[in-house]
């Protein structure tokens, strides 16, 4: 176990016994509780034999961690059709603090693109061998690299929270009033703004400019960069891509984000454990229950807490409930950007209000529940809330269910636009590892709940959606098809909701205590994969603290969905990922 | 001028109950009041009890602001919903100085308005009015739909309270300048922030000098002594 302290541990195994190592002999340097230790020059070559030969084609998360003494890289890799589901850890300790530098790992795994550009923009690390590394959610030209831990804010206080500071002599002090600049700034020292001028980024491979195919003689038709957003109707926020055209052809994609970048990990990493559940609230804010539960069953993991029977059933039921109002809202607003402007949008936000009721009377809150805590739920569910909710889904949903059905999924301007556009087949799904309903409408039969149930989803009866064709129709499909699933599984743990505590017995604490350690937990969120991964020294707050969001990692296949369409489509491919910015850019 | 009220046997018979006398103020007002359209223009959570706000059960069509415009230019109203970014706040205010007057600006949560729970983010930007004028601020995180159409009404007081004599749009010798847009340095600059940036930054310069001296000087004393 790495705790910030101590050193890597010489091991007395002898080399042979080290896994792999037949393989690709000196990859695999030592064999942690928490993952295989892999030497940086040999990582390709055990990373090319782990996905052709052992199964593990699905890399999840790419992650970093700065220990005292070296830059630390994590990835979880797991098997789509690989049994047991188990994830194999591999860590990269790059001992060089001034400049470190790693392979690439984006050949083998097209899913590391995105990831390992944020590793870059936020620990800075170099990636060899990347097509395109540079800053992706803040601006080429800032200054520093935020999740290092030395990297102090402009308001910085203490490294950790509660801070001591806050309230000198009785009276509380404005951040303002605590920097130079009265503002959330710092310069760097003698910089002159004057003499400043902001790096252009180039965009010169979706241009064309690298490939450089055009010799003498070939037609060449001239290529036009569109820029869509951040400021635009149809990309669901503060998104902004950038097109590469040839008449109406998209020829190239870039996704441009960082427009809603909160600075949640950094903030994560200051605030206590128990601090952190309001902000997961505001990751994917359609899903708030989704994401609480994601992140107290990563801590439940390393306090090892056993969660009452009642508070697991209202879990499910809870994140089930979200389930459908994301996917509701996915639906109207995929329709939105087909031009069927708001009238199917308006009917799920209908239903999204019921639901968003039952949340409010539970929690106090409509969108932002801050529902659930480490070892239960906050609250218990009032009177009369058990019979709405059973309403709800015996009566209500099903019926809104047929409404969609016969007004949308047959509807031919509708199947015109979307049969066959963003095409992605079961490969591509799982080498740029997309996750949730993008994966399955690939054909992937891959869920969380099934392949590694988590709360008591191994006692409920549902089916994994899948579509074979991987189009923005399959995609819909699925959505659709998995809120019949969220209804029938809602059924069962509305049956089933047992009598009981809520919570752990023993005091309520404020202040967890949370053993040294590393989790990643992962949830089926309603967008795909949603995974919390939390590294604890065993103090009251988490050494590092990382979100591999869906919706982040299901951009990286924006380009390929989109080449050889016309500009029109994008718009539809983009609203059938399904982003929210508050997840994607954290 | 002498100001007498018409008797009724001047004003002919089919006219005496449908003349209204009021103000321009009042008319042009009204107007503007009840067709105001917001922008189509969502940061962060906020924006998504925006589109609750425009949805079936709060239905903002009631006060005539159903209409949201994806263009700065037809837009009466920024409802700036959601986190600021350092990144995201140079097309805000390109955004703001798009926008035609009479033009409003209501900071909806707490984040548009201080900062809210990322204040201390580095690159969050603590309220929208350090950048842009800001008419209304609502308070939430996010904010009910109530709220946000309490502070739709707020925004409709304040139109109420303008007058056509008296608003700059009208005014030659008033016309709103541009607000400079921000620049995406090393950190976030606002170029209105130009002269205390050099003031500060000297005074920087000066410290940093001044403890260097310091410490060359008791470095140098032992040597000395």
């Amino acid at each position: 176990m790495s705790t910030p302290t101590d050193t890597p541990v010489e091991t007395l195994v002898a080399e042979a016994t080290l896994p792999f190592s037949d393989a690709v002999p000196g990859a695999v340097i030592e064999e942690t509780k928490n993952g295989l230790v892999v030497a940086p020059d040999r990582l390709l070559a055990l990373a090319k034999h782990l996905r052709d030969h052992e199964g593990y084609d699905y890399l999840s998360m790419v992650t970093s961690v700065d220990w005292p003494a070296h830059f630390e890289l994590v990835y979880y890799l797991y098997g789509v059709a690989k049994q047991p589901k188990d994830a194999l850890v591999l860590k990269v300790r790059l001992t060089d603090k001034e400049n470190p530098v790693a392979p690439s790992v984006s050949s083998i795994w097209r899913g590391a693109d995105l990831q390992e550009r944020e590793v870059y923009d936020m620990m800075g690390i170099r990636f060899e061998g990347h097509p395109n590394l540079r800053r992706i959610l803040l601006w080429e030209g800032f200054e520093g690299y935020p999740l290092r831990k030395n990297y102090k804010e402009s308001y910085y206080e203490e490294d950790v929270k509660p801070f001591k500071s806050r309230h000198p002599e009785g009276s509380h002090l404005w951040a303002e009033d605590r920097v130079p600049w009265r503002d959330n700034i710092t310069y760097p020292l003698r910089w002159d703004p004057d003499l400043w001028t902001q790096p252009e980024v180039q965009y010169r491979r979706i241009m064309g400019v690298d490939q450089s195919t055009d010799g003498p003689g070939e037609i060449s038709t001239e290529r036009l960069l569109i820029n869509m957003g951040p400021q635009h109707p149809s990309t669901h926020g503060v998104f902004r891509m950038v097109v590469a055209v040839e008449g109406e052809t998209i020829v190239g994609l870039e996704p441009e984000i960082g427009y809603l970048h909160r600075c949640h990990e950094k903030i994560g990493e200051r605030n206590t454990y128990i601090m952190n559940i309001p902000f997961t609230d505001r990751l994917d804010y359609i899903t708030s229950m989704s994401n609480n539960l994601a992140y107290v069953l990563a801590v439940e993991k390393l306090m090892a807490l056993q969660v009452p029977e009642r508070a697991e059933y209202i879990r499910v039921i809870m994140a089930e409930f979200t389930r459908i109002v994301s996917h509701f809202i996915a639906i109207g607003f995929l329709f939105n950007d087909l031009g069927a402007y708001f009238t199917p949008a308006l009917y799920g936000l209908r239903e999204r209000e019921l639901i968003l009721d039952l949340f409010e009377s539970a929690s106090g809150a409509r969108m932002m529940c801050n529902y659930m805590r480490f070892g239960g739920i906050f609250a218990d569910l009032p009177e009369g809330w058990v019979a709405r909710a059973r309403d709800l889904v015996w009566n209500r949903l099903p019926r809104v269910m047929e409404n969609f059905e016969s007004l949308l999924t047959g509807n031919e301007i509708f199947l015109m636009r979307t049969k066959g556009v963003g095409v992605l087949t079961a490969q591509e799904a799982i080498a740029y590892s997309m996750a949730g309903p993008m994966l399955r409408a690939s054909g992937v039969q891959y869920d969380v709940r099934r392949a590694e149930p988590y709360s008591i989803y191994d006692r409920f009866e549902f089916d994994v959606v899948t579509r074979p064709e991987g189009d923005v129709w399959a995609r819909f499909i699925v959505r659709m098809r998995e809120i019949y699933e969220s209804l029938r599984i809602l059924k069962q743990a509305l049956d089933g909701l047992p009598e009981g505590p809520i919570m752990p017995p023993g005091k309520k604490q404020y202040q967890v205590r949370v053993p040294p350690g590393e989790a990643y937990a992962r949830i089926e969120g309603p967008k795909g994969e949603l995974g919390f991964y939390v590294v604890s020294d065993g103090k009251p707050n988490p050494y590092r603290y990382h979100v591999r969001a869906p919706t982040f990692i299901n951009l990286t296949s924006l380009e390929k969905l989109c080449l050889g369409h016309k500009i029109a489509d994008a718009v539809v491919i983009l609203g059938a990922v399904d982003i929210i910015l508050g997840e994607v850019d954290r | 001028m002498k100001s007498e009220k018409p008797e009724p046997s001047d004003v002919p018979e089919e006219l005496q109950r449908n003349v209204f006398l009021t103000t321009v103020d009042s008319v042009y007002n009204w107007g503007r009041a009840r067709s105001m359209w917001p922008m189509m223009f969502g940061l962060a959570c906020c924006a998504i009890e925006m589109i609750a706000v425009q949805a079936a059960r709060f239905d903002m069509s009631r006060f005539g602001m159903e209409i949201m415009r994806a263009s700065p230019r037809q837009a009466d109203l920024m409802i700036v919903s959601g986190t600021v970014t350092k990144k995201m706040v140079p097309n805000i205010v390109r955004l703001y100085n798009q926008m035609a007057e009479p033009k409003y600006v209501m900071a909806m949560g707490a984040c548009a308005t201080s900062g809210g729970p990322f204040k201390e983010g580095y690159n969050v930007v603590s309220g929208i009015d350090k950048f842009i004028p800001v008419d209304v601020y609502v308070p939430g995180c996010p904010p009910t739909p109530e709220a946000l159409l309490h502070g739709a009404l707020k925004v409709h007081e304040k139109v109420f309270g303008q007058s056509v004599k008296t608003v700059p749009w009208y005014r030659k010798d008033q016309l709103n300048e541009p607000v400079p847009v921000p620049v995406l340095g090393p950190d976030i600059y606002n170029p209105r922030d130009k002269e205390a940036l050099k003031r500060l930054m000297e005074a920087q310069v000066a410290a940093a000098e001044a403890a260097q001296a310091a410490a060359l000087e008791a470095q140098a004393e032992p040597v000395a002594g």
